[in-house]
């Protein structure tokens, strides 16, 4: 037993659970032929018939029974602040599963040349009264009950008057911000705190406008809108959900990463010394000091962050994108482009950060401009 | 029986003749002016608000004890719950830092063991000196002013801030040399 929470603590260490599910996701949500080759290869389709679902929900439900006998796991699962997060990881992944077999269901019959089942079904038709109404009434009822019964059972988690002076360790955000907490650690609190929730929110305001393929609409399919589908599941499902996952069950005292099975260790010792890239190139490149020049000092950083939001997406319009490109046109492939690479700049950045310590790629602290 | 007279509905006609041009401006001044004064006693109570006339803070200058009450290589912890402040006294002499986080602002703690501030917010890592070494924190925590006293004692001042990528902890007030 001992074996496999060693085994789960060593797995859920962020750069491996990270790096496992950023490899294996377009594999389960292929974005070309090629991924999709592989995913009938090894039958990884297979997560989205009924069995498939037994098998992630009873992997899940294991993992969490063995969680709540184990003496540390137990302390932060059954904290008031982390069930709904439970919750949250059973109903997201439902939801997905549901989506998506039924995206696939109708993927075969729209390679049989047949209309999808939405088109046909009149079961999935209801009057809006008395049939959806009552529906609506009696979920609301439930609901409800749930809730009342939830508040009875769970005190909520109230702490001691707010003190500036002493910060809970570890400090956590409310459970739908520990995404939003996660990317500070690894940006400035301008970009972290604040670019970065514009660009989600506009990014998603511009998604109609930016996804122009009119297929699959109306109805559940996969095949039809696929790189869409996996650019906005690993937006949502690795860069917000998992995230917060990560937040609620793997970050500790003083904010170190610890496996669920782990204790708490506050004196948890993490080499974290990080360096910025202007010390990498000056101090450890070329062997000399920083120059005094802000510009000079942080000139490559610059260079690298211009590169990539800007030169990058005009050379791939010339060469590799260009078909996307034209028929995009220059505004909504610029948009795209923008939204796109500021989300994958996250990922880039963490792992920055863990293979090379790198703490900022552009770093004046003078004017508080830090990327 | 004589016919009820009816009066004839005649209350535009009054009114014209109640109301001229003049008397439409006057009353119009009049109701603005009544406008423009509540709203400015209203915001004037508002903006009163702002200045309590009692402040349960603690003073932003206090004295902290002698020098000797402080041991070389140690940092002291008694006043950071109230005064919100690290005395820490090197071979040199003493400095205040603050315990602001340069991150975002929460208030990290001092852990004895492994002689480093850590935030408990993102991770961010501060030296004893104060200079920041891991985690997000961009720059190093900020310094207050510290000098002594006529009777011999402490003074730290927290109104005045000493960066040190502004190159202000080279300020004669930043650090007191004993």
């Amino acid at each position: 037993m001992s074996y496999i929470k060693n085994l789960f603590d060593f797995l859920s260490t962020p750069t491996i659970s990270f790096t496992l599910l950023t490899v294996s996701f377009p594999f389960i949500f292929p974005p070309s032929d090629w991924f999709d080759k592989k995913n009938k290869q090894w039958g990884i389709y297979k997560l989205w018939t009924n069995k498939g679902a037994f098998c992630i929900f009873s992997f899940i439900t294991f993992f969490f029974v063995l969680g709540y006998f184990d003496p540390y796991f137990n302390l932060t699962m059954t904290k008031p602040d982390n069930i709904p997060i439970i919750l949250m990881i059973y109903s997201m992944i439902f939801v997905v599963w549901l989506g998506m077999k039924q995206a696939y269901i109708n993927d075969e019959r729209l390679e049989r040349g047949e209309k999808p089942e939405e088109w046909t079904d009149p079961d999935d038709k209801v009057l809006v009264w008395p049939d959806l109404v009552y529906i609506e009434l009696i979920a609301l009822i439930i609901f409800m009950v749930g809730l009342i019964v939830w508040s009875i059972l769970i005190g909520a988690p109230l702490e001691e008057p707010a003190n500036p002076a002493s910060t809970p360790n570890p400090s956590k955000a409310p459970w739908y911000f520990l995404g939003l907490q996660e990317m500070l650690v690894y940006f400035d609190p301008w970009i972290a705190g604040i670019i970065f929730p514009i660009f989600i929110i506009v990014g998603m305001m511009a998604i109609p406008y930016m996804d122009i393929n009119k297929k699959g609409n109306g109805y559940y399919s996969f095949k039809e809108r696929r790189l869409g589908y996996f650019i906005f599941m690993y937006g949502w499902f690795v860069l917000w959900v998992f995230l917060i996952v990560v937040g609620t069950f793997f970050r500790g005292p003083n904010w170190n990463f610890f496996g669920p099975f782990e204790w708490w260790d506050p004196h948890k010792v993490v080499p974290l010394t990080n360096v910025n890239l202007s010390e990498y190139v000056w101090v450890k490149l070329l062997n000399k000091g920083l120059p005094a020049s802000i510009f000079a000092r942080e000139a490559v950083g610059f260079v690298i962050v211009i590169g990539y939001l800007f030169v990058m997406p005009l050379l791939l319009a010339k060469t590799k994108l260009k078909s996307l490109f034209e028929h995009y046109g220059p505004i909504r492939y610029s948009t795209l482009m923008l939204f796109g690479l500021a989300m994958f700049a996250l990922p880039i950045k963490m792992y920055l950060r863990w293979l090379f310590n790198l703490k900022y790629i552009i770093a004046i602290p003078e004017w508080f401009f830090n990327i | 029986m004589s016919e009820k007279v009816i009066p004839k509905a005649s209350i535009n006609s009054e009114s014209t003749k109640d109301l001229n041009r003049k008397g439409f401006i006057s009353w119009l001044s009049l109701g603005w002016l009544a406008f423009a004064g509540a709203t400015g006693g209203f915001f004037t109570l508002m903006i009163r608000f702002m200045f309590p006339n009692v402040l349960f803070e603690p003073p932003q200058s206090f004295k902290i004890g002698f020098p000797d009450d402080f041991t070389i290589g140690k940092v002291d912890i008694r006043f950071k719950r109230k005064h919100a402040v690290w005395v820490v006294r090197n071979d040199e002499g003493i400095y205040a830092l603050s315990t602001v986080c340069t991150h975002l602002g929460c208030t990290p703690n001092w852990l004895e063991v492994e002689q480093k501030y850590k935030c408990p917010c993102h991770g961010s890592g501060f030296r004893k000196t104060g200079i920041n070494f891991e985690g997000p924190a961009p720059r190093p925590l900020e310094r207050h002013a510290i000098f002594l006293a006529s009777d011999g004692q402490i003074i730290v001042d927290k109104t005045k801030r000493f960066k040190w990528e502004k190159g202000e902890w080279e300020i004669e007030e930043s650090f007191l040399k004993i």
